[in-house]
């Protein structure tokens, strides 16, 4: 019996034409309303052995030893591992860094580092079994910040580094540093009426995605493993899984399970490496599932950060010059810590217009939980300041924030710092415009007929902690800049196979890649894209697997324009070939067909005036066209190592927002009543999912605003929040109404136009939130999230 | 142990069950029913809702020998228990009086043409429906759960408000959606609940 839960293709049928710009619904929706769509913890196989990681309790210690004998006498228990059973010569994993051992070996550098693996028969027994294992550690002083990282005595996090950024960082417990300098900083700064200097402070938010890390692997004939997984991009962990197996790339096939939302945290790899060990080393299928709690260890976070800013801005409210400097605590391993380097540092001055600046960006190794992708990555933390900034600055000269942010905003043509020239529209001060003018929502919003108050529509809900006594309403604005992409010269290409054949008298189209469908839509807009440029009803979706080229990442912004740019691609080639045949076929009975522009529509070749020249399915007849084809947007480079010079980003994306919020003042707390925000897609190839984007991208904003923290002790590195009870998530009473003004002015660089969607709307979240704390209590708020004895100051 | 009991209308059993194992484990790992999701397995998700005798429960907080004997309705039973209830209280009204969902609100969602053919067969129970139409769906992890908290609340309250639909949904959480087009679907179902009658 073979694997239940692996995924089928899906078919999307229409009756209409579904191509780009409508808002066609998921192809997977009925599967994911019914109950029936297979996610990676889903996935089942007899005589399956289910897997268990055993992780260190503390933060900074040498292992003495470890002894496993009690575990694996247990009954039940088919295998116990440890660093001493690793298959390979390669023992060690990462993104960019190969710094993360599949297994703690002599050392462990952060709370919840697996340490040890158990197979079971039931998952009850694989944890007991796995408490059984003794190890005793030899506690080490733990490194948590700055200071502790680049004392004169620090321990080093990572002994004898040799990677790329080894060479050029000024101590090794910075994993990269990126300054960025342009014009004359200081010079200008003589220029400015007015300077506003201030320190911020970012917490460390999770991606906190509903379907924890799991999936099954199963070990097969050839000594080779199949891999069921939740991720964001196969073809990176299958990079990363076989070196430590010490299996060929081709030996480990991985197949895309139905993930359950990722927001940058599945781009490092789990549980893949050690069920894949445990199933080799068993012969036996093996399925690991994080609960919640193991889950928080299990993946990267946001970077918390310091970010100390010095803007400066003349009477008549031009800004002179900007200066900062960003702290990104990178924890334990270096995950994507490099790439958030880039972006903070090359984001850094937001939307706006500034020739002098002086920027300068790292990370640091501590022994704090491993940080790396999340929804925003690095531009997150910098829009949080510079936009809390440029209220000060507005206040400080006198003028509305909102007027104040569109005499400075960058359009089509300004240079950022980087050097590089912003080559399509950017509607900055348009955004901030249409959120403005937006009516606001009615004063006392609370009160129902007769004059009651709805608790549930104030701050504190149904905890029913005021009727309106002590509420005070604020208004807060706020804009971003996000790149598109992979950036800094990264080979950011996609590949798409795309098929074209007769099934039972129809034309069809299958498209094959190996995308991430984490959520977001890819597969909606790939069957949207095939119909557009084939004219065809019938799309199938191929599941995501690696038996075709890499997709890159489900990050960034990126699939819609990269994989979809690919999907079109390939679609372009095959339609080319489709046109070939009906040439040789029917070329003599028409000249249209030698001279006219050719389409495909409506499953028929018709001539761009709409004439009829041959049904598809005539054309094809019992011929398959079949074509994979990889495809590139525009080169980036790298950005220079001292001076932050270089066209590193392929493309940006704006969104604006403004907050309403009501805040309790006595008891500190905060209820958003509104949270507008105006954003420009370039294209919406699919409305409906745009505006969904948009509207999750904002509450996970808002989530790190008023709610949302991983809090680490100082002490000890240890986690004090690892669950849903303590570290908490937007629920459906907390979160406002989102109304979503959708602008569409094509980047002509782009497929269809289209400008990546996906994390903008999560950057100016934030801070629009926080500036409407400040409009509401006059307090100053220089730290995310805030909490209610930050306003009550008890 | 051995713990008999009914899932969506079938008897089901299941042995070898160890005592500490929950509702979810063995609805998900031992009856072939994944539908209701594992989230957090600490009852603060509602990803793992069902219905217990009628009430919402989060399946991870009870334990399956608590179940013996009694009724489960889980999202996989979800359309064949609507179905059900409609031939049963064909129409039924507000129940509540905190009836407030304006039509023209609710019809303010957005849907193109795909995705209907099971509304016609009607495979799909309304709230299932409309959770599609809406765009309430985007990974999909929360849906099950959420799908059967908001049917139950249009049980009890055809006609819910905007903050009778947060007040009954606050115990599932979503990370993809931030819930508004969530609140669609639910205004939605109500919408075309009352146009039926």
């Amino acid at each position: 019996m073979g694997v239940t839960g692996n995924p089928t293709s899906i078919n999307q049928g229409t009756r209409t034409k579904g191509g780009i710009g409508e808002s066609t619904l998921r192809p997977d929706g009925i599967l994911k309303v019914t109950g029936e769509f297979a996610y990676s913890s889903d996935m089942w196989h007899e005589d399956m052995l289910w897997g268990h990681t055993l992780r260190s309790t503390v933060a900074h210690a040498e292992i003495v030893s470890i002894d496993t004998s009690e575990a694996l006498a247990t009954s039940g228990v088919y295998a116990v591992l440890t660093y001493d059973d690793l298959p390979s010569t390669v023992k060690n994993y990462g993104l960019e860094i190969q710094d993360t051992p599949v297994l703690a070996h002599g050392k462990v550098r952060h709370h919840g580092e697996p340490v040890a693996l158990v197979a079971a028969d039931h998952p009850e027994t694989a944890r007991r079994a796995a408490a059984k294992i003794r190890i005793d550690y030899r506690e080490l002083p733990v490194i948590t910040d700055e200071a502790s990282a680049t004392a004169p005595d620090a321990i080093l996090v990572h002994e004898g580094r040799d990677d790329h950024h080894a060479g050029h960082v000024p101590h090794p417990n910075i994993v990269h540093r990126q300054p960025i300098v342009r014009g004359d900083a200081d010079a200008a700064a003589a220029r400015a009426d007015v300077v506003v200097s201030g320190e911020y402070v970012f917490g460390m938010q999770d991606q906190a995605f509903l379907g924890p890390e799991s999936g099954l692997a199963v070990p097969a004939e050839d000594g080779g493993v199949d891999l069921y997984v939740a991720t964001q991009w196969l073809h990176s962990d299958l990079r990363q899984i076989a070196p430590v197996l010490g299996l060929p790339e081709d030996k480990v096939r991985m197949t895309l399970s139905g993930v359950g939302g990722a927001f940058g945290g599945r781009e490092d790899l789990s549980m893949q490496i050690h069920a894949c060990l445990l199933a080799l080393r068993t012969g036996k299928p093996v399925k690991i599932v994080y609960n919640r709690f193991e889950s928080f260890f299990g993946h990267v976070h946001r970077h918390p950060a310091k970010l100390w800013y010095e803007h400066g801005a003349t009477r008549d409210g031009k800004l002179t010059h900007m200066k900062c400097r960003i702290v990104l605590d990178g924890g334990a391993y270096a995950s994507a810590s490099p790439a958030v380097v880039g972006n903070a540092s090359s984001l850094s001055v937001g939307p706006y217009v500034i020739d002098d600046v002086d920027i300068e960006a790292v990370a640091l190794y501590t022994n704090n939980p491993p940080c790396g992708a999340m929804r925003g990555f690095g531009a997150v933390q910098a829009c949080f300041a510079y936009e809390a900034q440029m209220d000060r600055l507005a206040a400080e000269l006198g003028m509305d924030p909102v007027e104040f942010r569109q005499l400075n905003a960058m359009e089509q043509g300004t240079l950022l710092p980087t050097g590089q020239v912003v080559d399509s529209p950017a509607p900055v001060a348009e955004l901030l415009r249409r959120v403005k003018a937006r009516p606001l929502p009615p004063e006392r919003q609370w009160e129902v007929a007769g004059e009651q108050a709805d608790v549930r529509a104030l701050p504190g809900g149904l905890s029913n902690t005021t009727h309106g006594e002590g509420v005070v309403r604020g208004i807060g604005y706020a804009v971003g800049l996000k790149n598109v992409g992979f950036s800094e010269g990264f080979d950011d290409y996609s590949t798409a196979r795309v098929r074209m054949e007769v099934i039972a008298g129809e034309p069809v189209a299958t498209v094959h890649t190996a995308m991430a469908e984490v959520g977001q839509g890819g597969v909606t807009v790939h069957a949207q894209i095939a119909r557009t440029e084939l004219g065809v009803a019938q799309v199938t979706i191929h599941p995501a697997d690696t038996r075709v080229g890499s997709a890159g990442s489900t990050s960034a912004s990126r699939q819609t324009y990269v994989t979809g740019g690919a999907v079109k691609h390939s679609c372009e080639a095959v339609r080319e070939k489709v046109l070939e045949m009906g040439r040789r076929k029917f070329g003599t009975y028409h000249p249209a067909w030698a001279t006219a522009e050719l389409l495909l529509e409506g499953g028929k070749v018709v001539t761009d005036g709409g004439e009829v020249l041959a049904d598809l399915v005539d054309v094809l007849e019992d011929e398959a066209v079949d074509i994979e084809l990889e495809w590139r947007h525009r080169p980036t480079e790298a950005f220079d190592l001292r001076t932050g010079q270089g066209n590193g980003h392929v493309q940006y994306s704006f969104a604006a927002h403004r907050a309403v919020v009501e805040v309790d003042t006595e008891l500190g707390l905060v209820k958003v009543i509104e949270l507008a925000c105006a954003q420009d897609v370039g294209k919406a190839l699919n409305p409906l999912s745009v505006v969904g984007q948009i509207q999750g991208g904002t509450i996970q904003g808002m989530g790190i605003a008023v709610m949302e923290e991983i809090v680490v002790d100082p002490r000890t590195a240890k986690v004090r929040n690892p669950s849903f009870t303590d570290y908490l998530l937007p629920t459906i009473l907390d979160t406002p109404t989102i109304p979503v003004d959708v602008l569409e002015l094509a980047d002509e660089h782009a497929p269809y136009g289209l400008r990546g969607v996906g994390e903008a709307p999560t950057l100016s979240s934030t801070p629009a939130v926080l500036a409407a704390i400040r409009n509401a209590t006059g307090l100053e708020l220089n730290r995310t999230p805030v909490r209610p004895e930050h306003l009550t100051g008890t | 142990m051995r713990v008999n009991f009914t899932v969506n209308g079938r008897r089901h059993e299941a042995d070898d069950v160890w005592e500490g194992e929950s509702l979810l484990y063995v609805l998900r790992e031992r009856m072939g029913l994944p539908g209701s999701k594992n989230a957090c397995e600490q009852g603060e998700c509602g990803s793992c809702t069902v219905r217990l005798d009628g009430v919402p429960v989060c399946s991870c907080l009870v334990a399956a020998g608590q179940v013996e004997g009694r009724e489960v309705v889980t999202v996989e039973g979800l359309a064949d228990f609507a179905a059900h209830r409609s031939e049963q209280h064909p129409g039924s009204g507000c129940a509540s009086g905190a009836c407030g969902t304006a039509l023209d609100r609710a019809r303010r969602w957005e849907a193109g043409p795909a995705g209907e053919e099971r509304r016609d067969t009607g495979e799909l129970s309304p709230i299932q429906q409309a959770f599609i139409d809406a765009g309430a769906v985007q990974c999909g992890f929360c849906t099950p759960g959420l799908l059967v908290a908001a049917d139950e609340l249009l049980e009890r309250n055809p006609e819910p408000s905007d903050a009778d639909i947060r007040e009954a949904l606050s115990g599932n959480l979503c990370r993809c959606t931030g819930y508004e087009k969530i609140l669609d679907a639910v205004r939605l179902a109500a919408a075309r609940a009352e146009e039926t009658v």
